[in-house]
């Protein structure tokens, strides 16, 4: 709720020690009364901490991902064969219909000429229009943010890859055999980016970030849009970034910076 | 009289045999005259639930815990696909953990004897990852994605 508020400390009524004072009662009263309030507590304190396998994901974590394109090399591509290695994508030689959760974007500008080189995959959209089209609810949007296909109800019918406008989406037209068994995939149904979501729930990062900050240009930061003092937060408050068609209203999850 | 006695109880076992070898096929085995399914045993003592209730219920524990890791993020490991394939696991002769193409896969051995279709296996792993040649082409598909 306080989120939509762009500029807190002008908001009017806002006393900073009165709400430090409150939230300090609050975590008291947790320790002293409820166990369960303050084991919530903490949970919301900690989010880059692994969550307990137990318990379930919550809306008050969203996770995005910041792209600095400075530090984005036009020939590195070690995010796009991570992501593959990950989740176990295989190429058929068929470039038009092979899968892809993330690619490398060439653009330049044809006055100037200058070339930038972007990772581009699902943008994990507040506003998905995928979800949108769906007509049996395999697309869905987690309550952390993280856009997923459920193919156990996806049909196929590729509606979401037509509403996509990051044409993130890909359609699998094979059979296939020893997925990753953390990332099932199968003929006819479409899929996309997870944002690594078995590793996010194990409190870890997506494999393209990984990749980016071991090998890459560490251009890639992953983390919890809706905690105030995660890094993503405070480099998003700080610097000027933008999300790709932000035109559309979507609010991607996936921000760039220096585009 | 008794000669013919004896021939009609030749007749018998023979007849028994041959039932036996029509019903008994590579993966059943009679017993007290019923073919049973061959099921690989599972590592460890006991299965997460008495084999009663895994034989009844597996399918509505698998499908309850599909929905609760797929929307909830939930990943506990006592009804989890993963974990059944893990320890279900049976090794080819070649030591090498079979697919469910392989008619000794532990779920497909019960499957094709009650002749019910398991779709599990069209986006699931059907075998433990560890242990398996890497069979991703990372670099090879990276360059035709882009």
């Amino acid at each position: 709720m306080s989120r939509k508020v762009k500029h807190p400390t002008t908001t009017p009524g806002f006393d900073p020690v009165r709400r430090k004072f409150l939230s300090t009662m609050a975590a008291a009263a947790g320790v002293t009364l409820a166990p369960g309030v303050m084991l919530y507590g903490i949970a919301r304190s900690t989010s880059a901490v692994a969550r307990a396998p137990a318990s379930a994901v919550s809306s008050d974590v969203r996770w995005g991902m910041l792209i600095d394109l400075n530090r984005c090399d036009n020939g590195c591509d070690d995010c796009v064969s991570a992501c593959s290695k990950e989740n176990g994508l295989q190429g058929h030689g068929r470039q038009s219909t092979d899968a892809q959760w993330i690619r490398k974007v060439d653009i330049t500008n044809p006055e100037t000429g200058a070339s930038q080189s972007l990772p581009v995959m699902c943008q994990h959209c507040a506003e998905p229009p995928c979800v949108d089209v769906c007509p049996t609810g395999a697309s869905f949007k987690r309550a952390d943010g993280i856009v997923l296909v459920d193919k156990h109800t996806c049909i196929g019918c590729r509606y979401c890859m037509m509403a996509c406008p990051y044409k993130a989406r890909s359609f699998i037209h094979e059979s296939l055999e020893d997925q990753k068994p953390h990332a099932p995939r199968g003929k006819g149904t479409v899929e996309s980016c997870t944002l690594c979501v078995h590793r996010v729930d194990a409190g870890g990062q997506p494999a393209c970030v990984e990749a980016c900050s071991d090998t890459g240009g560490g251009a890639m930061l992953f983390g919890d849009l809706k905690d105030p003092n995660s890094e993503i937060s405070q480099r998003v408050a700080k610097y000027a970034t933008q999300q790709i068609r932000a035109d559309l209203g979507l609010d991607p999850g996936v921000r760039y910076r220096n585009l | 009289m008794t000669l013919h006695r004896v021939s009609m109880g030749m007749l018998a076992v023979l007849l028994t045999c041959t039932a036996a070898a029509v019903y008994a096929t590579e993966n059943t085995t009679m017993e007290n005259g019923v073919p049973k399914p061959l099921i690989a045993m599972g590592q460890g003592d006991s299965c997460v639930e008495d084999t009663d209730s895994m034989r009844r219920n597996h399918m509505e524990m698998l499908k309850h815990q599909r929905d609760e890791t797929m929307y909830r993020g939930i990943r506990t490991k006592q009804y989890s696909l993963k974990e059944c394939i893990n320890c279900h696991v049976v090794n080819g002769p070649d030591a090498i953990p079979v697919t469910v193409s392989s008619p000794q896969h532990f779920c497909r051995s019960c499957h094709d004897y009650a002749a019910v279709n398991v779709d599990c296996f069209q986006c699931h792993a059907s075998r433990p990852e560890s242990g398996l040649p890497d069979i991703s082409h990372g670099s090879d598909f990276a360059g035709a994605a882009k």
